[in-house]
This record gives C-alpha cells, structure tokens and sequence, in this order.
C-alpha cells in the first residue's frame, strides 16, 4: 500500500518527472459526448507508482469513459488528466500507457501469432517501417518468458486457453514498457488459478514500479490485490487505501440494488450470542464476504 | 503444340492485357487480406457497383474514367453516410439501397449515351480491348496503391487486429482507415477494367480467403494472397485469348477452383484435416 508521504503530487511530478515515475492524476475530469450524454462529472484522483488501483463499478458507470480519456480518446470537456506529469498526448508518443483488452474485444480468429501481437507493443518505438531491431525482438522475447508463453510463441492465439490468451496482452503490455498499465475487466472467464497467477504477475509488475489501473465488477478479488480503489458511479464516490475505500457501506451506494447481499449473523452463525456477523456481496461472480466490517482476506491467494 | 500455347504472348494487346490483369489480381489480394478479417467484404461489393454512375459520366464528357470513378465513390459514402443518421435503418439496408441507386443510374446513363459508354465492358470488364490511356490508369493506381501497402501494412494490421491499442501506440487509425478506403476504391476502379462490376467482389475476397485457410500468419497470408491474386488474373487473361474473352469470367472461375482446393485439401484448417483429426481424437495435440 501506498504510504501517505509517497503521494506524488501533480507539481512534484511535473517538476521531476523522468520516465519511471508513473503516476495517474485525474482532476475535475467531466466527459460530455457529442449526443448530450455526460459519462463522468466532476472526477478526481491521483495515483503514484508501485499501485495496484482498482475501478470499480456497474456496467455505464463511466469506467471506459475514464479509460477512454487517459488513452486520449476523448477529450475532456472540462478538467484534466495528466499521465507522469505529462499532457496525455506527449505520454502516449512515449509510450508510456498499455492497454489490455477485455477478452470479448479481441477477434480471436485473426491470423496472427502470439509472437507477432507481442512485437505490435514494440510498434511505437520503431521507426515508420515497423522493422523490428535486436533491441524489440530481446524486449519480446523477454516479454514472453515473464508471462510463461516463450513455449507458445509460435501458435495463432486462438489456439490459447483463456489464461494464456489473458497473458499474451500482459505481454504485449510488458513489451511496450508503458509504466502505466490499464486492464480493462482482466477476471472475466477465466478460472481461479488463472486469476491467482495474473495477480502475481501484477504484484511483480507492481514492485517495479508500475502503476495498473484495472476496471472490474469482480469485487471478491479486489481486497486480494489492489493496494488503492477508486469507486465510481459516474462520478467519484470514494477513492483512497482499500482498508479505507472498500466497505461494505461504500460498496452499497456504489452498487445500489445491483447486488445480492446476504448477511449472516448471531444464531445462525454461533450458538451463542455472539454478536459478530457475516456478510456476502456478490454480483454471481466471486463472492465478498465481509466479517463484521473488515473484507475476509482469500486464503488461497498466495 | 508449344507454339500454339505462346501465340498469346506474339499480341502486344495479350501481353498487356495479362499483366494489367496479374498488378490489380495481386493489389487487390493485398486488399483482401485486411477486408475479409473485419467483415466488410460486401463493402467492396457495394464500392464497385456505386462507381459505375462515375465511370459512365466520365467516358459520357470525356474525363479520366478514374477521376469520374473517385468521384462518384465519394458521393456514394456521403449518401449512405446521411441515409444511416437520418434513418433507423441498419447498416445493411443502407448499402443495399444506396449502391443499388448508383448502378442503375450507371446503367440509365450508359442506355442514354450508348455510342460513348459500352455497358459491356463496365459490367463484364474487358481487359483485352483496353485503351493504352486507360491501361496507363490503372497501372498508376495499382502501382502506387502497391507501394502505400508496403509502407503502411504493419499499421493496419494493428489497426485491424486492436484499434484500442494502435491508438495507444499513438497511430492515427482514422486516418488509417480512410487511407485503407481510398486504397480500396482506387483498386476497385482498377479491377473495373479487367473483371468488371460484377466480378470485383471476388478480387478482392476470394484470394484473401483462399490464404485464410493456409496460414495462420497475417505476413505469410499477404504473400500467398497477392501470389495467388496475381497468377491466377495473369493466367486467367491468358486463357481467355483461347476462349475468346470473357476474362473476367475466367479469373474469378480459376480463383473459386483455387479456393475449393483449399478449401478441402489445407494442411490444417481443410476439410480432410478436420476429418483427419476428428478420426484421431488421441493425437489431436492443436
């Protein structure tokens, strides 16, 4: 977790920002798309290196809009984003933000290797030929041994289980070493221990200073692996330490009645009365279970 | 015997006519290699029956068919482009209405001014009877649509495969794609001339399709696409000089024959290999 001292402030960033500080400062962030429909108002927060922060809402809760503005998508209508200390525009020539889809965006049947849709994240730092150097080919190769596929290099990636086909935009993301990496919705379909090995290899990116902001309605994974959660409904409801943010009284107005919510407490837990209770939340994916106020951690992760 | 079958080449008009045909085969298949993989193989369909009001216009006063062709290419995208905002109407339905409209009034025009256009050759093509002004035509615009692709198609291929991360990488992709549309008209226009109106389609699907099933890389697919896309419209020219025209006909037939081999005999996405795996489910290791 981020100690509160390390917070990168936007003019501390401005000032010494060299490459390998990432850090996500989003102020006052308002998106009004040409129809009228204003996706997020009014959004704010910032994010310093070495974080794991998820986002976290329904479906239209504006998570692809913010995405969309810190890829430089869509302008703002008002407020800013500013990715290192940077403008958007100049972070993206940098090459600093990666991006792995969500599964169902991706044609799975498209001719093309694992090999190749990793060497595509080296794309930005070649010249106009996209002619691959020593240096690219090194860096892909790499990429593939970090996320165990240098075995798959050579299969069309329909060919991939769902975990592996998650691990191929990792490596991409790896490839293009952005120090910004965004994950949109990374658990879907995919098994326990896939999902346990993806937040390992997110914890490792983490210790090296990246900075991963992944949208997810999969709350039961969150208290396992984000350091920070920004908890959006169109606009910020609450963001900061997990601890802090995840509750289960954030996660009601955040979900309103979307969720089921099962609590369980005194006779139907102990025999006596003890007044400690259970509380499930889900959304029929993995379950969170709060006791008493605090998120159960997950015992099988790690 | 032999001098029989090299009589074609001994015709200047032969040997053009077989390799225009063999630059817009291959330009075309280069094309296709992208069209096929996002769905928009009827939009080639579409773009080749709305120029046709162009080309007729163009011969009617006597202008570069090409410019008449582009122009009447630009109107058709903007008519559907303002049909689909004003409309409820699906995608689908607007092609269908607006290019329709656009072939028959080639054909009304072609029916009005019939000494200056030749419904014939824009419908059918007719390769072999192609003026030297226009061959000139079509080989600028295959030559230089060539030469784009090469510079750009590592681009559209990111592009095509993950528009998200292409912009990521700070590619331009509309401007991409409008580049990728502009090829395609300009080589649909090219292909006008050999295999006419009708036929384009296949040029620029079938030998993206055909590839499709023999590899399953996009750098080998492009290859074998454009080798296949320019044999067979070379030889497909030449065989014609023997039937006595119909070049078209014959191009787009060796083509679909092609395809059919392929189609059975690929060593992994065939027909035989499917049945070949399904028989052996214990050394099924894909």
């Amino acid at each position: 977790m981020r100690a509160p001292d390390s917070v990168i402030s936007p003019l501390a960033s401005a000032t010494g920002a060299s490459l390998g500080e990432a850090s996500i400062d989003v102020q006052d962030l308002t998106v009004t798309y040409p129809n009228g429909f204003t996706a997020v108002y009014d959004v704010s927060f910032d994010l310093g290196p070495g974080t794991i922060c998820g986002l976290v809402g329904i479906n239209g809760s504006g998570k692809s809009t913010i995405f969309k503005a810190i890829m430089g998508f869509v302008r703002p209508t008002s407020g800013e984003v500013r990715l290192c200390g940077m403008p958007v525009d100049e972070a993206i020539k940098k090459n600093l933000v990666a991006y792995v889809p969500q599964s169902e965006e991706v044609d799975w049947n498209f001719p093309v290797l694992v090999e190749t849709v990793v060497m595509m994240g080296r794309y930005g730092h070649m010249n106009f030929l996209r002619r691959p150097s020593r240096t690219d080919r090194m860096k892909v190769a790499e990429a593939l041994e970090r996320v165990g596929l240098s075995a798959y290099r050579d299969r069309q990636i329909g060919e991939l289980s769902g975990g592996q086909k998650k691990r191929v935009f990792l490596a991409r993301a790896l490839a293009q070493e952005g120090r910004i990496i965004l994950l949109d919705e990374p658990f879907t379909g995919i098994d326990v221990k896939t999902e346990t090995a993806i937040i390992k290899l997110l914890r490792e990116l983490r210790a090296s200073g990246h900075l991963m902001l992944v949208s997810t309605h999969n709350l039961g994974s969150v208290p396992d692996f984000c350091d920070e959660v920004v908890l959006l409904n169109r606009t910020v409801l609450a963001a900061g330490p997990t601890a802090e943010v995840f509750t289960q009284k954030n996660l009601e107005r955040t979900f309103g009645g979307v969720l089921r919510n099962y609590e369980l407490g005194g006779r139907q837990l102990h025999k006596d009365d003890d007044a400690r209770r259970v509380t499930v939340l889900t959304d029929d994916e993995r379950p969170l279970v709060f006791y008493d106020d605090k998120p159960r951690p997950r015992t099988d992760a790690e | 015997m032999l001098a029989e079958l090299l009589v074609p080449f001994s015709y200047d008009y032969m040997v053009k006519a077989m390799w225009v045909s063999a630059l817009v085969g291959g330009v075309c298949a280069f094309l296709s290699a992208y069209l096929m993989l996002k769905g928009w193989s009827l939009m080639g369909d579409a773009l080749a029956h709305a120029i046709v009001p162009g080309v007729a216009g163009a011969y009617i006063i006597g202008a570069p068919f090409a410019a008449g062709a582009f122009f009447a290419g630009i109107l058709a995208a903007l008519g559907m482009a303002f049909v689909k905002q004003h409309t409820r109407l699906r995608e689908d339905a607007v092609i269908g209405l607006v290019f329709t409209t656009f072939f028959a009034a080639g054909l009304l025009m072609a029916s009005l001014w019939p000494t200056s256009v030749s419904i014939q050759t824009i419908v059918l093509g007719n390769i072999l009877a192609i003026s030297d002004e226009d061959a000139t035509q079509v080989v600028i615009i295959a030559a230089i649509s060539l030469a784009v692709l090469f510079l750009i198609w590592k681009d559209l291929l990111a592009t095509f495969f993950d528009e998200n991360h292409a912009k990521s990488i700070g590619l331009n992709t509309s401007v991409l794609k409008i580049v990728f549309f502009i090829l395609l008209s300009a080589c649909t226009v090219a292909a006008l001339q050999t295999v006419g109106a009708c036929l384009v389609i296949a040029m620029v699907v079938t030998p993206g399709a055909t590839a499709y099933l023999l590899t399953d890389r996009f750098d080998r697919l492009i290859v074998i696409a454009v080798a296949f896309g320019a044999v067979t419209s070379f030889v497909g020219a030449y065989i014609s000089y023997f039937l006595d025209g119909g070049t078209g006909g014959v191009i787009v037939t060796l083509q679909t024959l092609l395809f059919l081999a392929a189609f059975y005999f690929a060593p992994k996405h065939g027909v035989l290999a499917a049945r070949r795996r399904a028989l052996a489910p214990a050394k099924a290791a894909i």
